[in-house]
């Protein structure tokens, strides 16, 4: 690996976890897609700072760009508070104007202004490298570097010292409140952090790739834990698992950095998304299925013990009473079968002792219905799930 | 350009005529299906949809290796309905919300797109130029088959509306009714996302993926502040997007470097801002108006109750009372008592004051709520 190598793929890492971070409480706060107006509106903010300043790393320009972040929010919010329209409209509303306003006057000034739009949507890592900064002549490695790696020791500070606010006000606001945190205070304090990386991420791999980097590794960690540090660590992993593996399929395909990364966090995510323990799609599906078939066992089992007649207790009867389909009636049997709850004789089906027992505290819980109860109950009485 | 050279010019010349026949159509086909996003809270659904239609775009590329419109387009359909249904199915199954499964979608489709679209400039094919117009939309490359194209679409759409208007009217205010009286209400909710996503597709080549969101939200979001009736608000939003189009391209063709999509999106902007402040029902302007009308009256009529107060003291309600006596009340004021008097409440003779019958009934009933037959 070159040198220019090493320090896109520091630069690619650092920014997943400066972007890991604040993603994880916009996943959570369920203020995900704030990050995509934030990315979009600060436009403006860039090109206005970039009259002023004419340097993209100045750190004027990444303040004024982000307070256009936090102005974006803040008229978000304005427009959700008059309820003329419903929450979601507010967003679509602001970010298109905002960014349609950067777009006219990117064009406007086409010749006075180094800014090229599909920068601003894709960013170029791989010029990251040659913008170095020199002090003294000493040359202290990329500019960007500098840029992204003071906003995450600011955003991990921040972090630190206000972890336990931040946690509180995320998921139980009202206590917050009650405990004399400003929940307003923290809010926009997280959207500031929020704009300034994005303002300072999008430099170094665009727009987009930082609204993916934002949500993309937290939804992949929120499907893992439930434990905020873990999230928070795991998200910063997948952060930095897609930055280096998309750097590296983008070197394989010659194509855009950006591009590869977030295509990287696609794959990652589909992944977790279908085989996450517990939460991903196919553990639910196959939860849900096996649900489905012991509440059929249960009904069953409630049947049975209603009906001391023979002709209501025959297999055959199973199909037509019930009208369940073969298949899931054989199942149904099978399940029974197995947990000892029933014993077939002559095609006549009757319940055991435990089948009898199981039934009756089955009864008693849909009647007094107390929650989680049938889970406890069936683990003391399945020795098989269905 | 004076405002009729202009209208002469896009009656005359062929390329303008055909910019502001799309732009027009599109913004009230965009305008019409999106006041039904509008209501169902799937605002940012054509924001994910747009960005998710990208790679499809470029895969349609790679396989025919043509930039024929058509067949783009119905790569960018295909990619944009697998990602709206993605992002259901990680709403439905997963504990991830609408906002986090919008944001994924959006960004790793996008991205994925962005991929291959840096893959294909890289490709020996001469024919790929151009595949970037769909990123920000080119109003300038419309040609009349486009037009023809988008004329279809809103027609079949139209045809749609009707077809089903009851039902998807049930659909957007009472789900539950609408299941209980049998409609099939996921194949309605499939159709008008699909209906969506098609509109969202012909707009890319003139607006592009980014600002698309903006057509199908802002005209519907402005009709919305004038009227509360669905067949009012479709037909409002329909206007108010053709006239974006119209209006957005005659700016951007009057002046250099303004590419059209940005200018459409801004205008409609206008019309949503403009509605927010003037409507008369729900607007901003209005409100404060009322606001400042009732806190009036509520100054007035704790004046008239102070002044009921007194007269009451007498057997005869219209004895009259020197003003004098007021000036200790707070909320009094020479205005307050023009304003009395103007409404028959009073009479004002001298320095006197009298109260009339028709005020102190209304001083009576102040707290009745039932009673409104004064004013």
């Amino acid at each position: 690996m070159t040198s220019a190598q090493v320090e896109i793929q520091l630069i690619a890492s650092i920014v997943a976890i400066a972007c890991a971070i604040p993603g994880t409480f916009l996943v959570l706060r369920k203020m995900a897609m704030i990050s995509d107006a934030i990315s979009h509106s600060i436009l403006p903010g860039i090109v206005v700072g970039f009259f002023l300043t004419e340097d993209l790393n100045s750190p004027w320009l990444i303040l004024l760009a982000a307070l256009t972040g936090v102005i974006t929010v803040f008229l978000v919010e304005y427009i959700q508070k008059t309820g003329l329209v419903k929450e979601d409209t507010a967003i679509g509303l602001v970010f298109p104007a905002l960014f349609s306003i950067g777009v006219i006057l990117i064009a406007k000034n086409a010749n006075d202004i180094h800014l090229d739009i599909d920068a601003v949507l894709l960013g170029e890592l791989a010029f990251a490298p040659f913008d170095r900064l020199v002090v003294n002549g000493i040359d202290l490695g990329p500019k960007s570097l500098w840029v992204i790696g003071t906003i995450l020791v600011l955003t991990l500070g921040l972090l630190f010292i206000f972890f336990k606010e931040l946690k509180l006000s995320t998921f139980d606001k009202g206590l917050a409140t009650s405990l004399g945190f400003s929940p307003v205070l923290l809010h926009y304090g997280l959207m500031s952090v929020a704009s300034v990386t994005t303002v300072g991420a999008f430099d170094a791999v665009g727009a987009v790739l930082v609204v993916a980097l934002m949500i993309a590794p937290p939804a992949m960690a929120y499907l893992l834990t439930n434990d905020l540090k873990k999230m928070l660590a795991l998200a910063a992993f997948f952060g930095v698992l897609g930055a280096l593996g998309g750097y590296w399929l983008a070197h394989g395909l010659d194509a855009s950095i950006a591009g590869s990364m977030t295509s990287v966090l696609g794959v990652l995510f589909l992944i977790v998304y279908l085989f996450a323990p517990d939460k991903g799609l196919l553990s639910v599906m196959y939860r849900q299925r096996r649900q489905k078939i012991e509440v059929h066992l249960l009904t069953f089992l409630l049947h049975l013990q209603n009906h001391e007649e023979a002709s209501e207790r025959h297999v055959k009867h199973l199909n037509e009473h019930i009208n369940w389909q073969t298949v899931r009636s054989k199942s149904v049997l099978e399940l029974a079968l197995k947990n000892n709850m029933i014993t077939i004789s002559d095609d006549i089906i009757s319940l055991t002792a435990k089948g009898k027992e199981f039934t009756k505290e089955a009864i008693n819980y849909i009647m007094t219905n107390k929650s989680a109860a049938i889970e406890e109950m069936k683990d003391r009485f399945f020795l098989f799930r269905g | 350009m004076t405002i009729r050279e202009y209208i002469e010019l896009v009656f005359s010349d062929y390329t303008l005529r055909t910019i502001t026949l799309g732009t027009a159509i599109l913004g009230a086909v965009c305008g019409m299906l999106g006041s039904f996003a509008v209501l169902r809270k799937q605002s940012l659904l054509g924001d994910a949809i747009s960005h998710a239609a990208l790679p499809g775009i470029a895969i349609a590329f790679l396989i025919t290796g043509a930039k024929n419109g058509n067949t783009l387009l119905i790569g960018a359909l295909i990619s944009g309905l697998v990602g709206t249904f993605w992002i259901r199915g990680i709403i439905k199954k997963t504990q991830l919300k609408s906002d986090t499964a919008l944001g994924l979608i959006l960004s790793l489709f996008f991205g994925f797109g962005m991929l291959l679209l840096t893959f294909i400039q890289k490709m020996p094919n001469a024919n790929q130029a151009g595949l970037d117009k769909y990123l920000f939309g080119q109003a300038a490359t419309l040609v009349e088959a486009d037009v023809w194209l988008m004329g279809i679409v809103m027609t079949i759409s139209v045809l749609v509306l009707f077809a089903f208007w009851k039902e998807l009217k049930l659909l957007l205010f009472d789900v539950d009714y609408a299941k209980s009286l049998g409609i099939n209400t996921i194949f309605l909710d499939i159709l008008i996302t699909s209906f969506i996503v098609l509109a969202i597709v012909i707009g890319l080549q003139t607006v592009g993926v980014v600002l698309m969101s903006a057509m199908l939200l802002a005209p519907a979001a402005a009709a919305r502040q004038w009227t509360n009736s669905l067949g009012i608000m479709v037909l409002l939003a329909a206007i108010f997007g053709a006239f974006s189009g119209v209006l957005g391209t005659a700016v951007s063709a009057s002046s250099n470097n303004l590419s059209t999509g940005p200018v459409i999106v801004l205008i409609a902007a206008i019309f949503v801002v403009f509605s927010f402040i003037f409507s008369p029902g729900r607007g901003l302007l209005f409100k404060e108006i009322r606001y400042w009308k009732n806190r009036n009256d509520l100054q007035l009529f704790k004046t008239l109750a102070f002044m009921q107060n007194i007269a009451k003291t007498h057997e005869d309600i219209s004895h009259p009372h020197a003003i004098k006596i007021l000036n200790n009340f707070q909320g009094y004021t020479k205005r307050s008592l023009k304003k009395l008097e103007s409404r028959e409440y009073i009479t004002v003779a001298g320095g006197m004051w009298a109260m009339t019958q028709k005020g102190f009934d209304k001083a009576t009933n102040l707290y009745n709520q039932q009673e409104n037959t004064y004013d």
